[in-house]
């Protein structure tokens, strides 16, 4: 393996922001008097709920059980009782089950895993075992179950395992304090997925503009035998595909996963969670989020229990100075708008970010004039420009033909496009039309 | 509990605004980026105000004006926004400024804004719509109308607020070896008012290649296939035809492969396309110049290759990250 990364075509340099939340030490946020956990936090199957209304849970105990193998199961993320099991507004504005959780303030352990002290030499199967019992996912923003990750099916081997600590989002700084501060966690978890894997090393991918979480992780990396990559500082150099190129050098192919070329792709949060997953027996039930943005009085990170309001974040980082255009969980390339407050933090809930009224305008799009920034700033090198026509057209036949599908959804094109056209909503749309199409024809 | 810090304030959800990701855009605009390329105008603007005098500049706002007028008049008629701040129609009049001669009547300033504008851009559906370059239609319309008037060019007079009706031919109207390099460097030649300096075209050039304006494989292999061809045909009859050196320096040829081919609505999109554009920019150019009637071939073979953009476009999609062929028997 080179020492040298390499530049994967496109990309673009948003204005990052990290200054306002990047020297912010991680706090641990105090508990709060109640919790409301979204039930379906996976890609794939919602787990079977195992509790009802009224019942007295503690702190790590189970909520809900994995209903298949593309499932995981919840825990509790501190002791009470389950005050409802009611429906309340998802990140995507669509409302979910929701299980709330009245603090009886105690929080008291309760959690069914045991530490696993000499993971060394434990078994590959029961350190997978753990990871999935400990309801991880990945923690980048997808939320896709941690084991299957680490399940290469029949016939495909796996020979590199990579941390993405790229976090290229602007704005957002969690993972760079996790690095920065538990470096050591990173890289534990690191290993322990080596392990489970079956290989002796791991990268660590860290985009340039974070030499102190390098530094920090490089103190530790080689006492597990990981090794720590600086990378270019390119939006979307997080992007998995991306991310697996600059690294190895491999182009994962249109439609296929990382596993295709021998790849798997963790979170630098997911794999510290596994860390404490197998070493103290924590399920997943915290994470580090960042809560920043111009109108918040001070922005910073901070270590919250699954479950936590909204509100509560914004509370914590003293309110806000100026009301906000924009709420978003996420960061500002590919997070979501909330129409409301009531939204909580989840496992892939790496960003509370306010945007401030003077950061956004109500632009109206106008006319393609076909200057070619968005194909030169494509990660995935299509054409977003044409591929737009043809949805305009709802040629959605022709979108399909000029790749639409293989569009990440990064929005590096609505981002350059001085036309302010709808980019990466109309290949949103494309890829849906298409599927519904492909599951029409059966 | 809240109701213990009443200092703090939390957003009000009803003014949330909800859209789709991303939620930054970059700053570029296209009223930014039609300015930006006026100000790489601006050396050849100054050499030709300089060269040509209060002239020159009568010829360059009443294009400007005319163009501006003739879009606002448009979205009048038709109903629409205004849309003359984007900078468009201001950057086409002074572009057919440019295409003009200094000593050019005031009406065919105007008639050529309104051609560019009606006939070049609006009558396709407006901006990002029009297959051809709206100033050369413009140009072209106004060469086939009036032959005569179109191809008399003014003598340059240095410092010399005015002409005088002393009136010279572009350097390719000469016989070879009537002609000097330097004097076509630095823009003391007859000619349109922006072909004048290939210096001041030159810097012009860089800040738009400097700013990602424009794409600079067209005006490479532009110039590079002129330079090539005509080299060519130098070699093999010195006395007929004029050195490479002068080809490239003259004519529109320096102002059509930076300001004119370049154009982004009517040139290819990817960079692969650039470089056939450009070569069939040049290709054409060179034919004409060396064996069709009309001393100038740019405005004709930009126009040309306009039209086949869209074919362009269409052999050079690219193949995305990660593309692998489809096995046989698939698909």
């Amino acid at each position: 393996m080179s020492d040298k990364p390499r530049k994967f075509k496109g990309g673009v340099h948003p204005n990052d922001s990290k200054a306002l939340s990047a020297h912010k030490a991680i706090q641990e946020a105090p508990l709060f008097d109640s919790y409301k956990v979204i039930m379906h936090q996976n890609i794939g199957a919602p787990p079977e709920l195992l509790v009802k209304k009224g019942d007295t849970v503690k702190k790590g105990s189970l909520l809900a059980n994995a209903s298949g193998f593309v499932s995981v199961p919840l825990h509790a993320p501190t002791s009470g009782t389950i005050k409802a099991i009611d429906k309340v507004p998802g990140p995507t504005g669509i409302s979910v089950p929701c299980i709330e959780i009245t603090a009886d303030g105690e929080d008291e352990w309760g959690s069914p895993l045991e530490p696993i002290a000499d993971w060394k030499t434990t078994d590959a199967a029961v350190l997978k075992q753990r990871i999935w019992d400990a309801g991880i996912v990945g923690m980048g923003g997808a939320g896709f179950p941690a084991h299957v990750k680490l399940s290469p099916p029949e016939g495909k081997t796996v020979d590199t395992l990579i941390l993405n600590g790229a976090e290229c989002e602007p704005y957002l700084t969690a993972d760079h304090r996790l690095m920065l501060e538990q470096a050591e966690d990173v890289v534990l978890g690191a290993a322990i997925i080596a392990r489970v894997l079956g290989l002796k090393t791991g990268i660590i991918g860290v985009e340039n503009n974070k030499p102190d979480a390098i530094e920090a992780l490089n103190k530790v990396a080689s006492k597990y035998n990981i090794k720590v990559q600086g990378l270019p500082v390119n939006y979307p150099q997080g992007a998995e595909k991306q991310l697996i190129y600059a690294v190895t050098g491999r182009e994962v192919p249109v439609g296929k996963l990382p596993m295709d070329v021998g790849c798997v792709v963790q979170n630098v949060a997911s794999a510290a969670a596994i860390a404490d997953a197998v070493v103290k027996g924590l399920p997943s039930i915290e994470r580090i989020t960042t809560v920043t943005g111009k109108p918040l009085v001070e922005p910073g990170n901070w270590k919250f229990r699954i479950g936590t309001p909204v509100t509560k974040a914004l509370e914590l980082a003293g309110g806000i100075t100026e009301q906000p255009a924009k709420l978003l969980l996420g960061g500002p390339m590919m997070g979501i708008a909330q129409s409301s407050l009531n939204v909580t933090v989840m496992k892939n809930t790496s960003g509370v970010l306010l945007i401030s009224q003077d950061e956004v305008s109500q632009y109206t799009s106008e006319p393609c004039i076909r200057c070619g920034r968005c194909v030169d700033c494509c990660p995935m090198q299509i054409l977003p420009a044409t591929i737009s026509q043809a949805v305009e057209n709802k040629r959605f036949d022709w979108a399909e033909r000029l790749n639409v599908m293989a569009c990440i959804e990064c929005g590096s094109c609505s981002y350059s496009c001085p036309s302010h056209r709808p980019l990466n909503q109309q290949f949103k749309r494309a890829k849906i039309e298409i599927q519904a199409g492909l599951r029409k024809k059966g | 509990m809240s109701e213990e810090t009443p200092t703090i304030q939390l957003p009000d959800p009803a003014k949330l605004v909800v859209s789709n990701s991303p939620h930054m855009r970059d700053k570029p605009t296209i009223n930014k980026i039609m300015f930006t390329v006026v100000a790489a105008m601006t050396p050849a603007l100054i050499v030709a105000v300089l060269f040509f005098g209060l002239a020159a500049l009568e010829v360059l706002v009443l294009c400007t004006l005319s163009c501006v007028l003739a879009e606002e008049g448009w979205n009048k008629f038709m109903k629409r926004p205004s849309s003359w701040k984007d900078g468009s129609a201001i950057l086409t009049g002074l572009l057919l400024g440019m295409n003009l001669n200094a000593g050019a009547p005031w009406w065919i300033c105007i008639l050529g804004g309104f051609l560019a504008i009606i006939l070049g851009k609006q009558l396709y559906g407006g901006l990002g719509y029009n297959p051809f370059n709206p100033v050369l239609v413009a140009r072209v319309g106004l060469l086939i109308g009036f032959p005569g008037l179109m191809t008399t060019w003014d003598k340059p007079q240095l410092g010399v607020m005015g002409i005088d009706g002393v009136t010279a031919a572009t350097p390719l109207g000469l016989a070879p070896g009537e002609t000097f390099i330097k004097d076509m460097v630095l823009g003391n030649v007859g000619g349109c008012l922006g072909e004048t300096s290939v210096l001041a075209l030159l810097i012009g050039g860089a800040i738009l290649i400097a700013f990602k304006l424009i794409k600079w494989e067209v005006p490479l292999m532009f110039i590079g296939t002129v330079f090539a061809i005509t080299g060519i045909a130098h070699l093999v009859n010195p006395e007929v035809y004029h050195s490479p050196f002068v080809h490239v320096f003259s004519g529109g040829l320096m102002l059509g492969a930076f300001f004119m081919a370049t154009d982004m609505v009517t040139s290819p999109m990817t960079h692969k396309g650039a470089w056939i554009f450009g070569f069939g920019c040049g290709l054409i150019t060179s034919l004409i110049r060396l064996w069709g009637s009309y001393p100038e071939g740019v405005s004709f073979a930009i126009l040309f290759m306009n039209a086949l953009v869209p074919l362009i476009d269409r052999s050079t999609i690219r193949k995305p990250f990660g593309f692998t062929a489809p096995a046989k028997g698939e698909a």
